[in-house]
């Protein structure tokens, strides 16, 4: 699997996309969803609620297990993705792109991660 | 002392076939190769192949075979026929369960008793144990064996075509000795899905190669292989108790709502056998006041509930716990098995609800399984 190298990446397996007008998206990795195995629920914080980077801000529901989804950044929501709350399927299909979770206006940020130092951490 | 875990005689196909792999009762097991939800469709509607090899076979030979697995074991052993298969339990002298089983009576004086992994060292260690006296051998055959199954409605007719064994006159949980894809076997029409299927006791030498000729007689009809992460699914729908979840040395046969598999209507060794004290009282016990009953619980939400979760009334209280949740494949809903205080264990009564992280999430009691399969 390959990481893209636009997006930055948390140790908590969430990747966060460039910002846009101070807005970024963030969702789970290709490495996460395989770890997960099939998503079947997706928990996602409110849209003008308040995440903090490294606390937990929803979950991630899947046949063996659930996981908490952790937030790279501080920030407001300013979306949810509603098509993978329809169909969670998404996050294991298209973790990168059709399975992102929200977008925050970002007012600080976590430790993060370049694909490279990602793709070590992973293996490491 | 961690030792690293073992890998079945199929670990290099499973790799090739690019299996996400877990650690398994010390063993290093397929989890899935996909998506486990279509690997569990798969066996619902087509087939299924699965690598089993973690399984623990032990035989018992001897004159005296069947008496020792009467005295050893709850169930009536000296009483099933050769070429057939049981379901049964080893239980300690205080009634809990040491390990659900299924033994096969290969020959008059031999059989083959089939442990979980996890547990295999301990059925092999009491039936040990329980010999002396008997005029029969207990023999650790864990590594005799690797242990392929076929699972779901397409299995006889994919297995048909690599054997000349009858299966049509193999019903379930019966085994006989045949050859497939030219490979000796013992075929038992056994398995843990709910589907039709067949478990196949090989040589581990032979592994690989009845796997691929199993492979490539059922790629027409949509055989896939399967990992762990299915079975627990399958075998979840079909209500089937799990080693370690609704079965454990705290729990008696008969609290688990399965004390049918208990025999006291033994005739050999004077009816006696370990566990028969104990095991009256809780029969009578679950006669007169069950303290806890294994039910079903099902939700149309999405939430799901784990092992270990609290089940509550409407007020809160704390009336049972889940010994097994997950999202169903084939009813899309979150299924559990629960223990339940026996108040509230009637299929559909009202304000039973799971504590899901600390959200009552409303739930219905039903009656297992949650799914049979049409015959």
């Amino acid at each position: 699997m390959s990481n893209p190298q636009q997006l930055r990446y948390s140790k908590e397996h969430e990747w966060l996309s460039a910002a846009e007008d101070g807005v970024s998206t963030v969702g789970i990795t290709e490495h996460a969803a395989n770890a997960l195995g099939d998503v079947v629920y997706v928990q996602l914080p409110e849209v003008g609620s308040t995440v903090k980077a490294g606390e937990t801000c929803g979950e991630l529901e899947s046949t063996k297990s659930v996981s908490d989804l952790y937030s790279p950044v501080e920030g407001e929501i300013t979306a949810v993705n509603d098509d993978v709350v329809a169909d969670p399927s998404l996050v294991n299909s298209a973790p990168f792109e059709g399975g992102w979770l929200f977008k925050v206006k970002v007012s600080g940020e976590g430790e993060l991660l370049s694909a490279d130092e990602y793709a070590a951490f992973i293996t490491g | 002392m961690t030792d690293a875990p073992r890998r079945t005689a199929l670990d290099a196909t499973h790799r090739a076939l690019g299996a996400t792999m877990t650690d398994f009762a010390g063993w290093d097991m397929p989890l899935r190769y996909g998506s486990e939800r279509d690997e569990h469709v798969a066996v619902r509607t087509r087939a299924g192949l699965f690598d089993l090899s973690h399984m623990g076979e032990i035989t018992v030979t001897g004159p005296q075979a069947a008496d020792l697995l009467d005295y050893a074991l709850v169930g009536n052993i000296g009483g099933v026929k050769t070429g057939r298969a049981r379901y049964t339990m080893i239980c300690e002298a205080g009634g809990g369960i040491l390990d659900d089983l299924i033994v096969y009576r290969l020959e008059d004086q031999e059989y083959m008793v089939v442990a979980n992994a996890s547990n295999a060292q301990v059925v092999l260690d009491a039936l040990t144990e329980r010999a002396a006296g008997f005029d029969a051998e207990v023999r650790d055959d864990r590594d005799a064996y690797a242990l392929i199954a076929v699972q779901g409605p397409e299995s006889p007719g994919i297995l048909k075509g690599l054997t000349d064994a009858d299966l049509d006159g193999l019903k379930y949980y019966a085994g006989l000795p045949g050859t497939v894809a030219g490979v000796e076997a013992l075929i038992a029409r056994t398995g843990y899905t709910g589907e039709d299927g067949f478990e196949l006791f090989v040589r581990p030498a032979d592994a690989v190669a009845l796997w691929e000729a199993l492979t490539a007689a059922g790629k027409d009809v949509g055989l896939v292989p399967c990992g762990l992460s299915c079975r627990d699914t399958l075998r979840l729908e079909a209500g089937m108790p799990l080693y370690g979840h609704e079965l454990t040395t705290a729990t008696t046969p008969f609290d688990a709502g399965l004390g049918r598999v208990v025999k006291f209507e033994k005739t050999t060794n004077n009816g006696d056998f370990v566990g028969r004290a104990a095991l009256t009282a809780a029969a009578e016990r679950a006669e007169a006041s069950p303290p806890r009953k294994l039910v079903g619980l099902i939700a149309d939400g999405r939430r799901v509930p784990r092992a270990g979760y609290p089940v509550v009334a409407a007020d809160g209280t704390v009336i049972g716990e889940v010994t097994s949740g997950a999202p169903s494949p084939t009813l899309g809903k979150p299924l559990a098995i629960a223990y339940v205080d026996a108040a509230y264990a009637t299929p559909g009564t009202e304000g039973v609800a799971v504590d899901i992280r600390g959200s009552h999430e409303p739930y219905e009691v039903v009656a297992l399984p949650f799914y049979k399969r049409q015959k």
